[in-house]
């Protein structure tokens, strides 16, 4: 599913990335931990495509397509998707025309024919009844006056419409109570499936309780310096980065 | 002064002629008008009010008072102005078109200001020239010296008028022709708790170069609601100049829209004063320009009683070389107390060469006010455009959804449904372009 190999990656001249390899294969989890300012958002950032960074060195390789020279856009409509940390405010848009915008551009791209408005709401009301939520967001503009939670959960809520076959998760659990955080994770196990995988990058270990991952990595100072299954995890909770720090300085 | 001379000239023409059947008052009204005009002159750009719009180009332009219209249009002609069905006056040049009109007087009075003159000239006395001060507004004291026809509105207490009242000025104005000026004047009246709705629209038929120069005054009495949409959409060969001046009572609601479109030069004045206790005040308003065109949005909002409330949304798209100013002024009477204001202009730079200029003005003299203005000036948000992108939205359609949602946001707070749905397809149609 997505394959990456020794991927460089500097934003105004400063490298963060330093030679990150990591493969996902289909209907797996994968969780990136790490400390902060170790890249891991970098890395979901720059496997969307966004234009503030430059990859130098490295490959990432998704479906067999080389995945960074495609722009944003196309990766979107290619099944990858991207929940964001801090989601944008769209002023203006309603949240359903937004997400019939990206639905229908991503049926174009595969041949099918576009949702009318009134398609598109008996689609979105499936989705929401397959994870339990009710349409509350769907008529404000796109995060605007949303929050934290309610813009965390409209990243999940889009990752549910969209059907998306990597989805990449970055830091979904920050600034979430717990009631909320049990809210979001129960919709993303919802959303596990065979042909769709998942890469979710958190700093704390507690989303975890919650999703199991079937690998769990260690980023720090732009390398991935450890990877192991679940009870990597709690090891980490435990002991916290600094004794993998050292270790990948030695090395 | 040529200008300005060639303008008293054409008044004494007015009042020897066309207005010499005027009650006293009014003759009074027109004098203070030109007199004041004569006084004041064109506005320069080193007056304060005017440092970013310049009016040389309509001072050096032989504009002539307009004429009734030599042909008629034609309903289909106008159709395209007009919300489907629904009470309307219809002015062109200036002028009430009684067969495109559909006046009504019981009760609540639908009319020309001119038949309404001969009418109820009493009614009309008790309010006209009340609220639209011209002692420092040049253009206003001209649009009084040539008060004539414009519509009147008039609601007794408790009555509610549940159909949108249409006004539509029309210019027909060719481009082989004289290069008209009409001066309409807007008397809307609400007595106490009553409602209304009324929307204003400027349009031109012609493709030649005229002026609008329009006052609309609205009173909104104790307790009642007036919503007021203006629609500026002008050709692009006018000179659109107006002021709107709205007066709330005691407990009054007003929702005043306003949208511009058109004109190559616009200039709005729009000020509202809330002048009895626990009055609301909402201005919302758009514009969208491109090419040369200019438009200058002063507004103000008087707070001059305690407790009351004001919100105030201007959103401007700009592309091309067009330059749009905002200037928000907000006094805060000693005494109104309470006061809970707030204001933002925000304006979308679509083009390198696009302008705007946002002033905010807070004049604050109570001290137990919430006051909050915020405003911005910049291109679209590249953390926005990637967010869209990141979701299967391509970057052209990316920037116009976003470039949309600027404008919708404004005309999302508009109630009248067909309305709302015609400006949007002005803005989804202009978008495209």
């Amino acid at each position: 599913m997505l394959e990456v190999r020794g991927l460089h990656v500097a934003v105004s001249g400063t490298e963060i990335l330093r030679g990150v390899d990591l493969t996902v294969k289909a209907g797996e989890v994968h969780a990136i931990m790490g400390p902060n300012g170790s890249g891991k958002s970098t890395l979901t950032q720059v496997l969307a495509g966004h234009p503030a960074y430059t990859v130098t060195a490295g490959t990432a390789t998704y479906d067999g397509k080389d995945l960074l020279a495609l722009k944003p856009e196309e990766r979107a409509r290619e099944g990858l998707f991207l929940a964001f940390q801090y989601p944008v405010e769209i002023r203006g848009i309603t949240n359903s025309y937004f997400l019939r915008s990206a639905v229908n551009a991503v049926r174009k791209h595969r041949g099918q024919e576009e949702l009318d408005p009134l398609d598109f709401l008996q689609v979105l009301e499936e989705k929401l009844k397959a994870i339990g939520w009710d349409d509350t967001l769907m008529n404000r503009p796109v995060n605007e006056g949303f929050s934290g939670g309610e813009k965390k959960r409209n990243e999940i809520l889009q990752l549910a419409v969209l059907e998306p076959r990597l989805a990449l998760l970055d830091e979904t659990d920050s600034g979430l109570d717990i009631d909320a955080l049990k809210t979001v994770a129960n919709a993303v196990n919802k959303l596990r499936a065979p042909d769709r995988s998942f890469v979710i990058v958190t700093h704390y270990q507690r989303l975890l309780n919650f999703i199991t991952p079937d690998v769990v990595h260690v980023l720090a100072d732009g390398r991935i310096v450890k990877s192991g299954g679940p009870d990597l995890a709690h090891e980490l909770e435990a002991k916290g980065y600094d004794w993998l720090r050292t270790g990948a300085m030695v090395s | 002064m040529v200008a300005v001379e060639r303008l008293v000239q054409a008044y004494r023409a007015f009042a020897a002629n066309g207005a010499s059947g005027a009650p006293g008052w009014l003759k009074e009204l027109r004098d203070g008008g030109i007199t004041r005009f004569g006084e004041l002159g064109f506005p320069t750009t080193k007056q304060e009010a005017w440092r970013f719009t310049s009016v040389a180009a309509l001072t050096e332009t032989a504009f002539e008072l307009a004429h009734p219209a030599t042909r008629i249009p034609q309903l289909g002609e106008i159709q395209p102005f007009l919300l489907a069905d629904g009470p309307r006056l219809v002015f062109v040049n200036g002028f009430l078109q009684r067969s495109l009109s559909t006046p009504f007087f019981d009760g609540v009075r639908l009319d020309g200001l001119a038949q309404a003159l001969v009418d109820t000239p009493d009614l009309v006395r008790q309010y006209l020239g009340k609220y639209a001060a011209f002692a420092d507004r040049p253009f206003a004291a001209l649009n009084t010296a040539f008060v004539r026809d414009g519509a009147f509105v008039y609601v007794p207490a408790r009555l509610k008028v549940e159909e949108p009242l249409q006004l539509l000025f029309l210019t027909t104005a060719s481009r082989d022709g004289a290069r008209p000026v009409a001066h309409p004047r807007n008397l809307i009246v609400l007595e106490r708790e009553a409602r209304a709705t009324v929307v204003e629209t400027y349009a031109s038929l012609g493709d030649g170069v005229y002026w609008t120069n329009a006052v609309t005054e609205v009173v909104v009495g104790d307790g009642a609601r007036v919503d007021c949409y203006r629609v500026q959409r002008e050709s692009d060969q006018a000179y659109h100049v107006a002021v709107t001046d709205v007066h709330q009572g005691r407990d009054s609601r007003a929702n005043i829209h306003a949208v511009s479109f058109g004109g190559a030069l616009a200039r709005h004045d729009l000020r509202g004063t809330l002048a009895g206790p626990g009055g609301y005040l909402i201005l919302n308003g758009l514009y969208l320009l491109a090419g040369e065109q200019h438009a200058d949005h002063h507004t103000a909002i008087d707070h001059a009683a305690p407790h009351c409330e004001s919100h105030e949304y201007f959103n401007g798209v700009l592309d091309g070389r067009s330059r749009g100013i905002f200037n928000g002024r907000i006094i805060v009477r000693p005494g109104a107390q309470k006061t809970d204001s707030k204001q933002t202009n925000n304006n979308l730079l679509l083009s390198g060469e696009a302008h705007a200029d946002s002033q905010p003005q807070l004049e604050i003299y109570a001290d137990d006010v919430k006051c909050t203005h915020g405003s911005t000036v910049g291109p679209l948000d590249p953390k926005a455009l990637f967010y869209l992108e990141s979701r299967g939205i391509g970057e052209v359609e990316a920037r116009r959804l976003m470039t949309y949602g600027f404008a919708a946001e404004i005309l999302n707070r508009m109630d009248v449904a067909p309305l709302r749905d015609q400006l949007d397809r002005i803005v989804r149609d202009r978008l495209a372009e």
